[in-house]
């Protein structure tokens, strides 16, 4: 991973923050397609609780992902004004719940810190780098295993 | 893709139309409705196949439509009399032509040796006709010769037109637009020239300074003089293809004096015998006696011939104007037009829901667009709606060689091949036809001594047809052989262990068996049917589709196969229910009643799901909210609805739902695209709120059922 940003070490990145519960993260804002208010999902049987259901965007089946729920932190209680974050990993577009977004921030590649090794496996799985801002802490996620992991197999 | 294969790859296409056009012109040469346009076309068809495959260096291909070609040419000129043999003989060839193509396409080999016995039996036609009209030159000659000398000029024409060489003058100009559709006139004057012997001259005067030169301009023509014995048609034949870009003249010199003469000779008007040989000569033959008598048989054929050929040349023949389009251009339209008929929905209500009254202008604009949305919806399936020709075109080979390989006679009526369907639905129902249509003439169809023996006539009738019936297509296999065995496939069906030997079933559940996996009628396993595909996966193939298929059958006198199939297969047929607060949709196809469970009829078993007794049928219960993991406690099942249904593998049982909201037809859209495979679902759609309902997999809904005991049941039921 860390090959990766020096390879890009001067390049500047767009990203888009967001709030889940008093803390702060950021996706890169090319895997963004558009954020839209909360809407009631269809629930999906068998799925784990993280996955809150599909909702319609403009005909397409789009899985909702509670990201609070799937980072481990509580469970996120949606209302009109959450927001879902709809991404596109690989091939797949998925809708991240999350209680707000914040900013965009442009960065240089090399403002982002590595995560470091800490206990909470999921910080590994998820988090790809720390930001600070603004004497803020800003996790990057990376989007990679936010669906169950069995999705990838299907 | 590569230009060049690009270009292959439309040539391919082309060749599958060109392909469907031969089969169907020889066919209809084949019940004797043939008129001279079919077999125009029919020769144009192996003409444009050879023509693009000469440009792909495809030697086998052209080789053999040459073949073809020349014997249809044959045919077209009047010099062979296309009877049932050769007809038959060009079918063969016709698929074998088909081969080739697919040889071409594939890098499949081909059957070499049938290639050649059909290319060989072909020439010998070929050869007939040359000795043949070689001969009847000679007799022309022979006893033309006395005549002669009494004869006015006009019959030194039809003298000259008989004795062959004659001197033509062809003044050809091309357009711009010739060389703008990639043509070449070197191409054609080679073509020119094997005809006969060519002075070419050309007449350059037109051509401009350098300066004013416009490269993509036409300035040169030519004048062409050949020396052939041939008529004027076969000349315009090489400017077949070119004939609207370029202005021709082709004229007769050797023979032009006699030509006009023989006009004047005759009471007949100029045009008419003017522009064809052959016209002349049969013009003449009604005046002689003697003549007539000498003329070769099948000259006055093409006397007929040259005003079809006329007809052929005027812009008379107007075929549909089409164009290809990329299948996922279409889905993304397609799947557009689904949004937006559901977008309008959704729009209605919410304007009904913020109190705007119906008579508002806006009320009025919105009824509009709900027209508007409905008819886009309509036409852009009507794009993808194809005739069901193009698999019914297809059926008639496979008779031929079924048929050639029982020793059975057959023949295939089709009727309906206009009725249009989903694309996704025709490229599914090739192989449930096919599969029919062998077991119709295996096991329907009688051996010709049999049929007569039983009054029949010795050739069976196998009959495919498709028809609209109530928003589905109906497609039916019938056949007027024996009809069912219905002894021997209880007798087998009892032999397999399918069934027990003691229990009475009725006509139609024995008709039923042979459905049941694992049934076949293996005492006569030939390389026809009995591929190990049995008709239980027909059956299966056809359930998948949301089709359902019945038999009927009379004994001795044939069996029917009907199938019933939906139109699209993006959209479906839905009973929309609801299970805790959730709606969800069974697909209708899968649902054979509904019931409102009454107390005496549910019994319990240990250890097993509850039963339901349905008429004398005993099914599992599946509580679907259970099962689905919408709720823990199960439902008391008299205050459900029980929907009994059948699954594609044959399984059944009684899914409990809370109420059933009515049916509906429902878009089809993939789960897996964006999440994955979810266990008991099959997909997803969007109803008319916007919101997301799940389909339910009745498949999967049944797998994990302890199913054996009632598939017992089942099969003495006849499933």
């Amino acid at each position: 991973m860390s090959e990766a940003f020096t390879n890009q070490e001067n390049s500047r990145t767009e990203l888009i923050s967001f709030r889940i519960g008093a803390q702060e993260f950021c996706v890169d804002v090319m895997s963004v397609r558009e954020i839209r208010g909360w809407t009631a999902t269809t629930p999906l049987p068998h799925a784990p609780n993280y996955v809150r259901g599909v909702i319609n965007l403009r005909g397409v089946v789009l899985p909702v992902i509670d990201l609070g729920g799937r980072l481990g932190l509580s469970m996120t209680d949606p209302t009109a004004r959450h927001v879902i974050i709809v991404t596109r990993i690989g091939n797949q577009i998925v809708g991240l719940l999350v209680d707000a977004v914040c900013d965009i921030l442009t960065v240089s590649q090399n403002a982002i810190q590595t995560t470091p090794d800490l206990e909470y496996d999921t910080n590994k799985t998820f988090v790809r780098g720390l930001l600070p801002i603004d004497g803020r802490m800003i996790s990057l996620i990376t989007l990679e295993n936010v669906l169950p992991a069995e999705a990838k197999a299907a | 893709m590569d230009p060049l294969a690009a270009i292959k790859a439309t040539y391919f296409q082309e060749c599958d139309e060109q392909l469907a056009e031969l089969e169907t012109g020889l066919s209809a040469m084949k019940d004797g409705e043939g008129d001279d346009e079919t077999v125009n076309a029919v020769f144009r068809a192996a003409h444009s196949i050879k023509g693009g495959a000469g440009a792909f260096g495809l030697e086998n291909l052209v080789q053999f439509a040459h073949v073809l070609e020349t014997t249809l040419d044959d045919v077209r000129a009047g010099r062979l009399a296309p009877d049932g043999d050769l007809v038959n003989l060009m079918l063969r060839a016709s698929d074998m032509l088909s081969d080739h193509v697919n040889a071409a396409r594939d890098g499949n080999p081909v059957d070499q040796a049938r290639s050649e016995t059909i290319a060989r039996e072909l020439e010998n036609y070929n050869e007939a006709t040359k000795s043949g009209s070689a001969e009847s030159d000679d007799e022309f000659d022979i006893d033309f010769a006395p005549i002669a000398v009494t004869m006015s000029e006009g019959d030194a024409a039809a003298e000259a037109a008989a004795l062959g060489v004659r001197e033509w003058e062809i003044q050809f100009r091309p357009r711009t637009s010739l060389y703008a559709h990639a043509n070449e006139v070197t191409l054609l004057l080679r073509e020119l020239q094997r005809l006969g012997t060519l002075s070419v001259d050309l007449i350059y005067g037109d051509l401009p300074s350098l300066q004013d030169l416009v490269p993509e301009e036409s300035y040169l023509a030519w004048i062409i003089r050949l020396q052939a014995d041939c008529d004027e048609s076969r000349i315009r034949e090489v400017f077949e293809f070119v004939e609207d870009d370029c202005d021709i003249h082709i004229q007769c010199i050797s023979t032009c004096a006699g030509e006009i003469e023989v006009s004047h000779a005759q009471p007949e008007p100029k045009e008419v015998i003017v522009p064809q040989v052959p016209g002349i000569s049969t013009a003449q033959a009604d005046e002689p006696a003697p003549a007539k008598a000498t003329m070769p048989m099948p000259l006055p054929a093409n006397s007929a011939n040259a005003p079809a050929e006329e007809e052929k040349h005027a812009p008379a023949v107007v075929s549909p104007q089409t164009i290809r389009v990329d299948v996922d251009r279409l889905e993304r339209l397609v799947d557009l037009v689904g949004e937006l008929v559901i977008n309008q929905a959704m729009l209605a209500q919410r304007s009904m829901e913020s109190g705007l009254s119906r008579a508002s202008s806006f009320a009025n604009g919105l009824e509009d667009l709900e027209h508007l949305t409905r008819d886009i919806q309509d036409s852009v399936m009507s794009i993808r709606a194809q005739p069901v020709k193009s698999v019914f075109q297809r059926m008639t080979r496979l008779v031929r060689e079924v048929s050639a390989a029982t020793g059975k006679r057959v023949r295939l009526v089709t009727d309906g091949e206009n009725t249009e369907v989903d694309k996704t639905v025709i490229e599914r129902i090739a192989d449930p036809i096919t599969h029919l249509l062998r077991n119709a003439i295996d096991h329907g169809i009688e051996k010709p001594d049999i049929r007569i023996a039983a009054g029949k006539p010795a050739e069976g009738v196998v009959r495919l047809s498709a028809l609209h019936r109530s928003g589905r297509i109906v497609i039916e296999v019938v056949d007027d052989g024996a009809g069912i065995d219905r002894k021997r496939v209880k007798a087998i069906a009892v032999e397999k262990n399918l069934i027990s030997a003691d229990v009475n079933l009725s006509d139609e559940e024995i008709d039923n068996l042979i459905f049941m996996p694992g049934f076949s009628t293996a005492s006569s396993v030939s390389e026809v049917s009995g591929r190990g595909v049995g008709m239980d996966v027909v059956r299966r193939n056809i359930q998948s589709l949301g089709g359902r298929i019945t038999i009927s059958s009379r004994p001795g006198l044939g069996s029917t196969f009907s199938l019933s199939l939906p139109l699209t297969l993006a959209v479906l047929d839905g009973m929309v229910i609801s299970v805790c607060n959730q709606t969800l949709v069974i697909p209708l196809s899968a649902v054979v009643e509904t019931l409102r469970p009454k107390e005496g009829d549910l019994h319990e078993l240990k250890g097993s799901a509850p039963l339901i007794r349905i008429r004398d049928l005993y099914v599992p219960i599946i509580d679907v909210g259970r099962k689905l993991g919408h709720r823990t406690e199960p439902l008391v099942p008299a205050a459900g609805v029980a929907l009994f249904v059948e699954s594609e593998g044959g399984g059944r049982a009684a899914l409990l739902v809370d109420a059933i909201q009515g049916q509906r037809q429902v878009v089809i859209k993939s789960m897996e695209a964006n999440y994955r495979k979810v266990d008991g679902i099959a997909a997803a759609t969007i109803l008319g709120d916007g919101r997301v309902a799940l389909i339910v997999d009745v498949e999967s809904m049944l797998a994990g059922q302890s199913v054996d005991m009632f598939r017992s049941e089942k099969r003495a039921a006849a499933g």
